[in-house]
């Protein structure tokens, strides 16, 4: 897997690679990679991807207000709350 | 006291020949003095455990009782609890209090069980040897050189160890299975959708299953029935009527046909082999068929697990972003920075690679090659499961390919590490229920068997278990914690 | 040189009472973060729940679109990293979304045109962000996140500002008419981006296409893709080429901005959702939606144009707004009013008013049943139709009784014909040089006496009365 995939990966995921670590990272990416490419041994064309071990289909909930306002119970132990907002540096659109 | 089983507990307290707070008491101490050679516990809770303890005492001394009431139990730090931390072996959630309790926690604690506190783990339930959690690797207590195995090694080492009767756990790929063999106990993990995942912090939605670790085939059987049972909070969770595993489990045992797929045997470890083929011998002699069967696909599992399960975690942990909760990066100077620097400080390398290695998978230009190929393999291994089950009742073969390893031995080798969970991870991927038990050992370490059931077949997967516990006595040895012996 | 091709996505919040994967409350105007509960903050554990409504909702709209319903429809995550996305991913539907390939018709130039919509699929809404409240800070919101959204995607069919904004008005009034959303462009229960390129006259190779994110009303859309029109068409005059972009409509200097490049945008790396499974649809219960439909507005204005005899102008007005029809047809009930004039009055004065304030029906200060009563008075003949728009606007401004202010005002018309003969008389007196001259042949005169008639009553005498008195007298003079 080349740097430049790497660096573009990282950054989708938001995850920080040092520089000095890319070399590793992509070494050990490209190991993975080679186990998972076994998968090619077989041919699948035919194969429909499984959607669900058993097969089931979605319950539907019935439309009706369940939750109550516990706004102070979430918000505890979060140092980042003003007036209920959850805050974030300033984003510039 | 340490050795009686869940079943002899629940008499005990039952006819208040012991009471719940001395019971709690009892293995707090043990825990105390045996837990810091094995770390297999993040949190203890003392104080709010034995205050329930007495609670529920006088609720026995009024003659309201439950099925468990006043037994202690420990959960994998996986499992959301109400009031206790819930770090998940992790950094990011290091002081996470969840507002909620998992079902599983719920259900457990309506059936009258304590929390005695939370069990160690590889973070995010990403490993096979718990030494990739934030709180420190746990230690096999067999030989406190090895592993325990991973990710549920604190709630097995726990077991092992004598300081509990009983722990939950979770397998997305062999992770109570394989610790479970590791350590010498009974781990199962049920049918896809038998347990609610509500609660269970995800790792990989389609693999995930909630499960129990004891030392006693029966034991499990009693505690799978209560942890089981369709959820409305889970749209995975399957309606299937929930038997009474411990009636099924120590019926008068019926013959049964066993498959022993040839790929589990090809360059097997010769010791492993020997024990094994002695288990074959047990279950030859004492009422069952043995068939040899073939799944031939079954190694392409663990390429395709090792798509599917950090496919499905890159996007499950993208909500660790530092805003609502969790590890937040200080000093950071943009949306951005927060965001890189909470998670890459919060998360430790396992975690990050599989991370990277999913986002990879789904992105453009790779889906079709990787995620929807790996699908496209599950369905294979899936259906060759099924032509199995039409010739077998139920499939053996070793947990795991060797007793455990050294502490640190495949740390730096990830896919060997991957490769330790070729026994386990296409069940995950059927969806398939299994147990491991124990069988034997290698070098003094304990060796499991795992036995494969189709779809609900938990009954039958106990009902062999139980059966091979009344002809052997592995599951009876124990590790000599205190030098006693 | 350049025709202009048009797409649009319409994001429609449906009015269900609870979220599309939780049991919290969808109401607008809470105090912030007091309606997300643990599943809309996406805490560590939670999993997501399919509202049924929402999937009821989907249907309807499906069904009033000639859409196809799929029986097996699947969710899918977008993944992307944004603060008022709690989980990091939005749960949507990618492939095999739950409706597709339906179509409306627009009137364009006395023609109909037909207008494609590729798919309307299922999503929940994220949270807000809200960027001037902190100087350093934004500040998020999750109130609204999960609230269930359909997406309406249509096909680049449209190709100028006027027929968007007719295909946006009629989706519009669709939603509202189904009972599936408020339709509220100002709260953002109805949301517009608009995907617009340019091509060659002869060509069918289509250009490259900017996207103009959430224009909030029908005004905005229309002055949003004119200047874009312009933007990018002058930018291939020169020979230079579009950038493919999103970009946002800033409606106080008319002109869209460049927000983010699109090519450099997130993969989204869409999956099927694991934690839920396919939305299995029967026939049986697409047929059952069918049958309970409500009257659509295509069907309302066949029947307004035959049950009341509208001309096709006025029944486009007021099956637009399907309160403004039930209002319409609310006035006419229990009376024996003339549905025309009936239909003129709300046209002409009443939609007047309420254009002029930005009412909504249901804001009306004037009841139907208060406006039924004024026009049974124009129509017994006890006020005029000229006295009638001045009540009318008492009624709207001050919130009166029709006959409340008749009586205060004194407004009644004469309708006594003893009386008016009397007024007619003494015209005839006053001007009897006048009379003489019609007499001999100057019909014209008539509508002079008229005058006259109506200046000595205050303007209070019947007309139709003192036409016909006034006839009759200056033929018995003859």
């Amino acid at each position: 897997m080349d740097k430049g995939t790497v660096i573009k990966i990282a950054d989708l995921a938001k995850i920080e690679i040092n520089d000095k670590k890319i070399e590793e990272i992509s070494s050990s990416l490209q190991k993975i990679l080679n186990l998972v490419n076994e998968m090619n041994a077989i041919n699948t064309d035919d194969v429909e991807p499984m959607s669900h071990p058993l097969n089931l289909k979605q319950e539907l909930r019935k439309d009706e207000v369940l939750e109550e306002n516990e706004r102070d119970l979430f918000q505890r132990n979060n140092k980042y709350i003003e007036n209920g907002y959850y805050k974030v540096p300033k984003i510039i659109d | 006291m340490e050795d009686k089983t869940l079943i002899e507990l629940k008499k005990e307290i039952q006819n208040k020949e012991i009471s719940s707070y001395e019971l709690t008491k009892f293995f707090l101490n043990r825990i105390k003095k045996i837990d810091p050679k094995l770390n297999a516990f993040i949190t203890v809770t003392e104080n709010d455990s034995l205050k329930k303890a007495k609670k529920i005492d006088s609720e026995i001394a009024k003659g309201n009782i439950n099925p468990l009431s006043g037994i202690p139990i420990a959960q994998k730090d996986i499992f959301c609890t109400k009031g206790i931390k819930t770090t998940c072996g992790s950094k990011m959630l290091e002081n996470f209090i969840s507002p909620y309790d998992a079902t599983v926690v719920e259900k457990l604690d309506k059936a009258g069980m304590i929390i005695i506190g939370k069990t160690n783990m590889d973070e995010f339930a990403m490993g096979s040897s718990n030494e990739t959690s934030y709180f420190g690797d746990v230690k096999n207590p067999w030989n406190l050189n090895c592993v325990p195995g991973g990710s549920s090694g604190g709630s097995a080492a726990s077991v092992a160890a004598r300081l509990i009767p009983c722990s939950t756990g979770t397998d997305t790929g062999g992770s109570i299975r394989q610790p479970a063999s590791l350590t010498g106990v009974c781990g199962i993990k049920p049918t896809y959708g038998r347990v609610s995942r509500y609660g269970m912090i995800a790792f990989a939605s389609s693999l995930d299953q909630a499960g129990i670790f004891t030392r006693t085939a029966k034991d499990c059987a009693i505690l799978l029935s209560h942890i089981s049972g369709y959820d409305a909070k889970d749209s995975t969770s399957s309606k299937k009527e929930v038997p009474d595993y411990y009636k099924d489990c120590t019926k008068k045992f019926e013959k049964m046909k066993i498959g022993i797929p040839e790929e589990f045997l090809d360059g097997l470890d010769s010791k492993v082999a020997e024990v094994f083929a002695e288990s074959i011998n047990i279950f030859k002699s004492n009422g069952c068929e043995i068939k040899k069967i073939s799944l031939k696909n079954s190694k392409l599992g663990v390429s395709a697990y090792q798509v599917v399960a950090p496919a499905e975690c890159s996007s499950n942990l993208s909500r660790f972003d530092g805003v609502r909760y969790g590890f937040r990066a200080n000093d950071v100077k943009d949306i951005d920075e927060l965001y890189k620097k909470s998670r890459s400080q919060g998360f430790g390398d396992e975690v990050k690679r599989r991370i990277l290695i999913g986002t990879y998978a789904l992105s453009t230009g790779y889906y079709d090659a990787y995620y929807l190929k790996a699908q496209k393999i599950r369905t294979i291994i899936s259906k060759e499961f099924q032509n199995a089950f039409k010739e077998v009742d139920l499939i053996i073969g070793p947990t795991a390919p060797d007793c455990a390893f050294k502490l640190g031995e495949k740390l730096n080798d990830p896919i060997a590490m991957y490769l330790s969970d070729i026994f386990t991870v296409s069940t995950n991927l059927a969806g398939l229920p299994a147990i491991s038990i124990p069988m034997g050992f290698k070098n003094k370490l304990p060796l499991g068997l795992q036995i494969i059931g189709n779809h609900f077949d938990e009954s039958k997967i106990l009902s062999l278990s139980n059966h091979y516990q009344n002809l052997t006595d592995w599951h009876m040895q124990k590790p000599d914690m205190l030098g006693e012996t | 040189m350049w025709e202009s091709v048009i797409g649009l996505e319409i994001h429609v919040q449906l009015k269900t009472q609870s979220k599309i994967f939780s049991s919290a409350s969808t109401n607008f105007g809470a105090e912030q973060n007091t309606q997300a509960c643990a599943i809309d903050l996406g805490l560590p554990g939670v999993l997501p729940v399919l509202n049924e409504e929402a999937v009821k909702m989907a249907i309807k709209f499906g069904i009033a679109v000639g859409a196809n319903i799929e029986n097996n429809s699947i969710f899918a995550r977008k993944n992307y990293f944004y603060p008022d996305l709690p989980k990091g991913y939005q749960i949507s539907q990618y492939e095999i979304p739950i409706v597709s390939n339906g179509s409306i018709n627009i009137d364009i130039n006395k023609k109909v045109k037909k207008i494609r919509i590729t798919r309307a699929h299922l999503e929940e809404d994220a949270g807000k962000s809200i960027h001037d409240l902190y100087e350093n800070e934004s500040a998020i919101d999750l109130n609204r996140a999960g609230t269930p959204l359909i997406e309406i995607v249509s096909e680049p069919d449209l190709s100028n500002a006027e027929e968007a904004v007719k295909y946006l008005k009629h989706i519009h009034s669709l939603v509202r008419y189904l009972d599936i959303s408020d339709g509220n462009m100002q709260e953002g229960s109805f949301r517009c981006d608009a995907n617009i390129s340019l091509k060659k006259s002869n060509s069918s190779e289509l250009g490259i296409r900017a996207e103009i994110k959430n224009i909030n009303s029908f005004k905005f859309v229309e002055q949003a893709i004119n200047y874009e029109i312009q933007r990018q068409g002058e930018i291939l005059d020169s020979g230079k080429s579009v950038i493919q972009e999103t970009r946002l409509f800033d409606p106080i200097r008319n002109e869209t901005r460049s927000m983010r490049s699109k090519e450099e945008a997130n993969d989204y790396r869409y999956f099927p959702d694991p934690d839920l499974l396919p939305v299995s649809i029967s026939n049986n219960l697409i047929e059952s939606i069918k049958l309970n439909m409500p009257e659509l507005p295509n069907d309302k204005k066949e029947r307004f144009i035959k049950q009341y005899k509208l001309t096709d102008y006025d029944t486009s007005i007021l099956v637009l707004d399907k309160d403004l029809s039930a209002y319409y047809e609310k006035v006419l009930e229990k009376t024996d009013l003339n549905p025309k004039t009936t239909a003129n009055w709300i046209i002409t004065e009443l939609l007047s008013y309420a254009n002029k304030s930005n009412t909504e029906v249901k804001n009306y200060p004037v009841s139907f049943e208060g406006l039924a009563s004024l026009l049974t008075y124009i129509h017994e003949g006890l006020i005029s139709n000229k006295q009638a728009k001045i009540i009318f606007e008492k009624m709207w401004n001050n919130g009166e009784k029709p006959q409340d202010i008749i009586e205060k005002e004194d407004i009644k018309q004469i309708s006594d014909t003893m009386e008016i003969n009397k007024l007619v008389d003494n015209v005839i007196k006053n001007h009897y040089k006048s009379v003489e001259e019609y007499l001999s042949g100057k019909d014209k005169l008539f509508g002079f006496f008229v005058g006259e008639v109506m200046k000595e009553s205050k303007g209070k005498a019947n007309p139709k009365i003192v036409n016909q008195l006034l006839k009759e007298k200056l033929r018995n003079d003859k």
